[in-house]
């Protein structure tokens, strides 16, 4: 395996790649959302985007903050050739709702908000409420876990070039 | 940022290798022989440890009391004592004042003023308590996964130092190569060209 601060370096684009394409399969397939987790109702953008754009020879940081943070100004970026770098997710099940934040370097999730749970009172309640906060952290790392590799499975692939850029290029013009 | 806080960060490890049996002594022995000792009356600046997640004060690992469910849950402790840099200052020149007033001389040469800030530090230091930093995890032994509660860096640094001391496993953090290279059951061929991917032009 890679000397891991040179992997974690070199490969960084394919977290910004993911989370770009992740914010495309929001718009267009919704489908490949339902598929990595049965128990979704929705996932969205929440209040935070950071998109950087390395295109020129300085890296420009575009940071679009705010409720529904402003999809328009992100597609723009996109479209000055711009890689999404960060995402804030909110991902609702049943009736429970969930909130975090996604970094593409590193996958570090921060910011993650669970469901409520019980109180904790008691040294048993302790245990408890750690077993069902693991459970309900569990929830998004296996989501993203599940997107991330359905993407890495494309990434290798032809259709990646063939199919999928094409798409996303459609739908950063439109 | 504990565990169960309302709003958490979390940094994903793979562990390498595996421990050997009896597992849990194991994890004892790792733990208690690695766990914080306090430094509030010692010359030390900065101390890291494993502690316990219910009593991060008083670290207690007896009865295997990290095991909760399949999870073993402890935490890492980093103490570390700050002193103010202008109170370090004002004890500097006190000192420096006493020293040139004894030697009868204007000035002192630099590895003499060096020598009075060391000490002045190693002074304050012992009567500064150190601030602790809890950091918790959560290490599922059987799937060979561990969750850190910190994306800070250092935080993370000194647990994949502490760890790998602890327990002689590597605690391998998983971003986007190590995640897709390590959990995905790739072929050798896919793998190889993962490694030869390229950034993507998503505009043309």
């Amino acid at each position: 395996m890679l000397d891991v601060a040179v992997s974690y370096n070199q490969y960084k684009f394919l977290g910004y790649e993911f989370l770009t394409w992740l914010w495309f399969i929001m718009e267009n397939q919704q489908e490949i959302l339902k598929e990595s987790d049965k128990e979704l109702v929705s996932l969205d953008i929440g209040n935070r985007i950071v998109l950087e754009n390395n295109k020129t020879d300085s890296i420009e940081s575009i940071t679009i903050k705010g409720d529904k943070a402003g999809l328009e100004e992100g597609i723009l970026s996109l479209q000055k050739g711009a890689v999404v770098t960060e995402l804030n997710l909110i991902y609702k099940a049943g009736n429970n709702e969930w909130r975090f934040n996604i970094k593409g370097e590193s996958l570090d999730i921060s910011s993650l908000k669970t469901p409520e749970t019980g109180p904790v009172e008691t040294k048993e309640d302790i245990e408890t409420a750690l077993l069902e906060k693991v459970f309900l952290y569990e929830k998004i790392f296996v989501l993203m876990n599940n997107l991330y590799k359905h993407f890495i499975r494309l990434r290798v692939t032809n259709r990646w070039e063939k199919d999928i850029v094409p798409g996303i290029r459609k739908w950063i013009a439109s | 940022m504990g565990l169960l806080s309302s709003s958490v960060s979390v940094t994903r490890y793979k562990i390498k290798g595996n421990l050997e049996k009896p597992v849990l002594e194991k994890v004892y022995n790792g733990l208690t022989q690695n766990a914080i000792p306090e430094i509030d009356d010692d010359h030390l600046e900065k101390i890291v440890g494993w502690t316990s997640f219910e009593n991060p004060y008083v670290p207690d690992f007896e009865g295997s009391s990290f095991v909760i469910g399949p999870y073993l849950v402890f935490s890492m402790r980093l103490d570390r004592k700050s002193i103010p840099p202008k109170v370090i200052q004002k004890h500097y020149a006190i000192e420096m004042a006493r020293q040139l007033e004894k030697s009868g001389r204007q000035y002192l040469s630099r590895n003499e003023k060096k020598s009075i800030k060391d000490h002045v530090i190693d002074v304050l230091s012992l009567r500064i308590p150190a601030t602790p930093n809890i950091y918790d995890l959560i290490w599922n032994i059987e799937e060979s996964w561990l969750w850190f509660f910190s994306n800070l860096k250092a935080a993370n640094e000194e647990l994949e130092t502490l760890f790998s001391k602890s327990f002689q496993l590597s605690p391998i953090r998983l971003f986007p190569y190590t995640t897709a290279d390590l959990m995905f059951g790739l072929s050798d061929a896919d793998r190889d060209l993962l490694l030869q991917l390229s950034p993507t032009k998503f505009t043309e």
